[in-house]
């Protein structure tokens, strides 16, 4: 008798703690959430750049998403120097070719993949990008050759929507 | 509470006690027996109290004028700077402050560290007094943001980022962070109220930290456990009241040294630019009170260990009083501690230089023999010395060197480990 007590008191305990517990998270969630992007943070999310103004040799930065974004109009030397590169011998490797749709372009987030500071044009070991906050050196690809950062530079969602504008986003 | 029950001597007084014992408490801290022997170490405890409400007060004067935008705030500052009545002297202080409130601690730290403080029976207030520490950080990294100027926008990014490399979730945890994609007006307005609560945080555990404190009562410079109250002993008040009082003052005039005559030195020229998510600093470097473990973090190549090893740095404190396995509290009998403490400073200062100078060819090198030396100093050196060390014979009392006998044979537990 008094067991079969005991244990119907177990199942209402454990069953209230766990009410209490989804309660509990129901409302902890949203206090949670609240701090991901908004809907008007979101609602910026594309960008799109006319880039016929930039001669080859040439870097451009444009804000997306509050980052900014490297658009580089690479020479035939630069891109040959790109593709020449073993990439078995990476860090991270990865074809210059599926980072620049276009060898004639390279678009990509600048933002050094170390601890997000903005890599400084045409410097550093390999002729590319340099990190001056931790010493991240990056090729004229934005692959990451030497120093802390983990992964090569990324490479934002972009197309070109007619031959001299480019549709980030 | 204390070993004698207290009783007003006014009848209002009497009718209040029995009622709340605000009076009862207050006598406990006026009484409160104190070892005789406390040095000028021991006043970091009052200038460090001196401090928070420092900070508080003008920090609350400032969000009276402080405007959390990310178009607006740089502005406001310089309205603060220029326009606001004595503005300019607030956030001198304020900004200021921050740094005295360091130097304060890292002393306090260090004076622990010296007299074995954090030893049985005073680990609890040793590891309260690490997190005061990692909040004191939070706070002021929080608040070095707010004026949204080169340095804060960079060192936000920086900070931030730390978080992505943790595995899987770190790239979603950071834009929960930003509430963005980059560090923006929702990071500003979300830091500015961050910066607010944590100082009243602090202030919680702070009465944690003196009331844990005051359970077992003040380590010494001889690191004995003193009979209370005995001849060993004096009253908190009016005794040590004057002594840190004085320490105060002392600690006072350095501070206002710097708010009038310097107040820029300790930081850096690039925060009175606006932040230009655009461009990064040539030089990004942390306050100079982080720059140890700044240090540390940049002397391991890999991004993740990089990240553990730093807040490793800072974590291994809590676990000091285990780590230690030496009975005897004061370095001051133990010759040989005695030394690595020395070595230890050294090697933190060495961090610190390394730390501000760019992370590349010997000042690398130096980083990582200094961060590898800071781990073993901890994990190798302590642990085995307190069962290598030769220590030299402990007094019975405060009071036996000079007057002969002691007072309280009965409270030295342990006598044979006394001799050495």
């Amino acid at each position: 008798m008094t067991e079969n007590k005991t244990k119907r008191r177990d199942f209402l305990f454990t069953a209230t703690y766990a009410v209490g517990a989804v309660g509990a998270a129901a409302v902890v969630w949203p206090m949670i959430d609240q701090m991901n992007p908004d809907a008007s943070v979101k609602a910026l999310a594309s960008t799109e750049v006319d880039v016929s103004s930039v001669d080859p040799g040439k870097t451009i930065t444009v804000l997306w998403r509050g980052k900014p974004v490297f658009i580089r109009r690479r020479t035939q030397d630069e891109i040959a120097e790109a593709k020449s590169v073993d990439i078995e011998k990476l860090k991270h490797p990865e074809k210059d070719e599926d980072r620049a749709k276009n060898p004639e372009w390279l678009v990509m987030l600048g933002v050094c993949t170390h601890l997000g500071c903005v890599p400084l044009d045409q410097k550093g070991d390999y002729n590319g990008w340099f990190c001056p906050c931790h010493g991240s050196h990056y090729d004229i690809s934005g692959r990451i050759r030497k120093g802390p950062a983990p992964t090569n530079m990324e490479i934002p969602e972009y197309k070109f929507v007619d031959a001299n504008t480019i549709k980030i986003g | 509470m204390s070993e004698h029950e207290y009783i007003p001597k006014s009848k209002v007084g009497k009718w209040f006690n029995d009622r709340l014992p605000l009076l009862t408490l207050a006598n406990h801290l006026t009484d409160y027996p104190t070892p005789k022997n406390l040095n000028y170490w021991w006043t970091f405890g009052g200038i460090l109290t001196f401090c928070l409400i420092t900070q508080i007060v003008t920090g609350l004067v400032l969000a009276m004028h402080y405007i959390a935008h990310a178009d607006m705030a740089f502005g406001s500052v310089e309205h603060i700077m220029r326009d606001v009545n004595y503005g300019w002297l607030i956030r001198y202080i304020h900004a200021n402050g921050a740094s005295m409130f360091f130097l304060a601690v890292y002393i306090h730290i260090f004076r622990s560290l010296f007299y074995g403080s954090y030893k049985s029976p005073r680990e609890i207030i040793w590891i309260i007094g690490i997190i005061i520490y990692l909040l004191m950080m939070a706070a002021a990294f929080l608040g070095y943001v707010l004026p949204w100027g080169q340095m804060s926008f960079w060192g936000a990014t920086v900070i931030t980022n730390l978080f992505s490399a943790i595995p899987l979730v770190g790239e979603g945890i950071v834009t929960w962070l930003w509430g963005g994609y980059s560090v923006d007006n929702p990071t500003l307005t979300r830091f500015f109220t961050l910066h607010y609560l944590i100082p009243f945080l602090i202030l919680g555990l702070v009465v944690l930290h003196i009331w844990a404190l005051h359970v077992p009562g003040n380590n010494n410079p001889i690191g004995i456990d003193v009979k209370k109250p005995s001849k060993d002993t004096v009253p908190f008040h009016p005794y040590i009241v004057i002594k840190d009082g004085f320490a105060l003052l002392m600690f006072m005039i350095v501070f206002a040294f710097f708010v009038f005559y310097t107040p820029n030195i300790l930081g850096h020229a690039d925060n009175y630019i606006e932040a230009n998510p655009l461009v990064t600093p040539a030089h990004i470097v942390p306050e100079w009170y982080l720059l140890p473990f700044y240090a540390i973090l940049r002397s391991v190549p890999d991004k993740l260990l990089g990240v553990i090893a730093m807040l490793s740095a800072i974590l291994i404190l809590a676990a000091l009083p285990w780590l230690d396995t030496s009975k005897i509290r004061s370095a001051v009998f133990r010759p040989l501690y005695k030394q690595f403490y020395w070595i230890l400073v050294a090697d933190v200062l060495i961090l610190g230089y390394v730390g501000a100078m760019p992370a590349e060819g010997l000042y690398l090198l130096i980083a990582r023999i200094a961060t590898a030396y800071y781990f073993l100093h901890f994990l190798v050196v302590l642990p085995i010395l307190g069962f290598k060390e030769r220590t030299t014979p402990v007094p019975l009392s405060i009071t036996e060197p000079i007057l002969g006998g002691s007072p309280n044979l009965a409270t030295v537990k342990n006598k044979d480990s006394f001799k050495g």
